[in-house]
């Protein structure tokens, strides 16, 4: 395939869908579907300016916070669980019934203990994100390879040797995955607790502009949220590969 | 004997912890009330029409959603996967709209929609059908190559292909699709009634939250964990059936 073909099927759809939007919102006199022209007029003015330290920053910041959390949280307990088979079955159960709670009902009770500031919305992150990876690194680390952990264990190697090269190293694919889950589930829970009690904040902001019928800004409020989701999840698949290029290299 | 009573002391030591914590002073009681005083208002809440009533709005949302991503994500997965240039040519598009949180959706739905049902369906549908697209996707380009030779020299027409060739290879795809559809969608529905207000349970759990009915939030929010375990149960069994030919499955049944 040459590199025209290749370049004209990734950005072919894009563009003419980009380019319909454009035409038909163009001559658009309906309120709530203004034309393309203005939300982008918008979307520089709304965003390039203070917003992005006063509100964009903040959010991505709360995010990056509850999202490392998690990961600490729910590696460190996953690994726990997973090496200790009796200690697996008992909180089994439990877990089940946590990871089935959808994370969007915690923000109430997090309120409760948390109040409506900063910490809330970390904890919120924290709640959705740990559990895709706590469940992953446990079946993880439950599936690893007999034959090493025999081999490790000919060759005396435990402790911090084992953890690192056999136990983490051998779950790390299946606990990309469940980052990877947690990241996307990490935005949306980012966007829903500035929805409830916030005065700054990506989600906040969206949903001012939205009361204060300020439709174009609004629009550009949820075409940035669009972006910013796609970049997250390109700059994951970054440093997935990686982290992971010896196991994508053996495949 | 052990093995069978581990599960069971896990929940009861989680319980116990419930019940417990609250009098040691650690968290206010007012905040989380002991697990007797949550079962007394769960106990309430099954008295309640109201709270039937949202139980079953919300589960008619969260079907509905999840019916109509399915159909949808299927039918378009089959298509666009079995055209190689249409899949070249949609790959980047869904690449990009996939990513997008449903939830910068909201103020869209409510301007649209209004508080009603469509408004949290869209949400639902939106983000339930990449799950099940990305997955068919990937299935319909899984066929073997050795028995799509043998179909095409059999003589197996279009349809016929789709039929004994691609959708069998697809099926465990798709099905798993579902199972990460049905779990996301169940989010999104709740979470489109607590936050867009449309009735149901995470509307009633808004409304005990706002009246300061900690007891009964907390109910609430153990109904929405039920129907998540139910759900997810009721996904793996049917997993299980659909795929029974499957050779994955038939070695776990055989062990």
């Amino acid at each position: 395939m040459t590199i025209l073909r290749r370049t004209a099927l990734v950005f072919g759809l894009p563009s003419v869908l980009f380019a319909a939007w454009w035409v038909f919102s163009a001559g658009s006199v309906d309120f709530y579907r203004p034309p393309l022209s203005s939300i982008l007029a918008a979307f520089a003015e709304t965003w390039f300016g203070s917003r992005i330290r006063d509100d964009v920053l903040p959010s991505l910041l709360r995010l990056a916070a509850g999202y490392s959390l998690a990961l600490v949280l729910g590696i460190g307990l996953g690994v726990l669980i997973g090496l200790s088979p009796r200690l697996r079955i008992a909180v089994e159960p439990v877990l089940e019934f946590l990871r089935a709670i959808p994370p969007p009902v915690l923000v109430p009770i997090l309120i409760l203990f948390a109040g409506i500031g900063d910490l809330m919305k970390v904890l919120v992150v924290v709640s959705g994100c740990v559990w895709p990876i706590l469940l992953n690194t446990v079946e993880g680390v439950r599936a690893i390879d007999p034959v090493l952990a025999d081999t490790c264990k000919a060759y005396g190697i435990r402790g911090a040797d084992r953890l690192r090269h056999l136990v983490l190293r051998s779950a790390s694919p299946q606990i990309v995955t469940g980052a990877r889950q947690a990241l996307s589930v990490g935005i949306i829970l980012m966007v829903i607790s500035e929805m409830f009690a916030a005065s700054s904040g990506l989600g906040f902001t969206v949903v001012q502009f939205q009361r204060g019928f300020q439709i174009p800004e609004m629009w550009s409020g949820v075409l940035l949220l669009g972006l910013l989701g796609v970049l997250l999840s390109g700059l994951f698949r970054l440093v997935e590969r990686r982290v992971l290029a010896w196991y994508h290299g053996q495949r | 004997m052990i093995r069978r009573l581990l599960p069971l002391s896990g929940l009861l030591a989680f319980a116990l912890l419930l019940e417990v914590v609250p009098y040691t002073g650690v968290v206010s009681a007012v905040y989380l009330p002991p697990l007797h005083r949550i079962a007394g208002a769960l106990g309430q809440e099954f008295g309640r029409d109201a709270f039937w009533t949202a139980l079953l709005d919300t589960l008619r949302t969260w079907l509905t959603g999840l019916a109509i991503a399915v159909g949808a994500g299927v039918v378009v997965g089959v298509v666009v996967g079995s055209v190689p240039l249409l899949r070249a040519a949609t790959a980047s598009t869904v690449e990009f709209l996939r990513p997008i949180p449903s939830v910068a959706l909201i103020p869209l739905a409510v301007l649209l929609y209004g508080t009603g049902r469509t408004a949290t369906l869209l949400l639902v549908v939106y983000a339930s059908f990449w799950q099940v697209l990305v997955q068919v996707l990937q299935g319909v380009t899984d066929v073997d190559p050795v028995a799509r030779d043998t179909a095409r020299s059999y003589g197996l027409g279009r349809l016929a292909r789709i039929r004994w060739l691609v959708w069998p290879t697809t099926l465990p795809y798709a099905v798993t699709g579902v199972r990460l559809a049905a779990a996301v969608a169940l989010i999104l529905t709740v979470t489109g009634e607590l936050v867009i207000g449309t009735p149901g349970l995470g509307k009633e759990i808004a409304l005990a939250q706002s009246g300061g009915a900690v007891a009964q939030m907390y109910a609430l929010i153990v109904v929405t964990g039920l129907v998540g375990v139910v759900a997810n149960v009721v996904t793996r069994d049917a997993e299980k059936r659909v795929l029974a030919w499957h050779p994955a499955f038939r070695k776990e049944a055989a062990a």
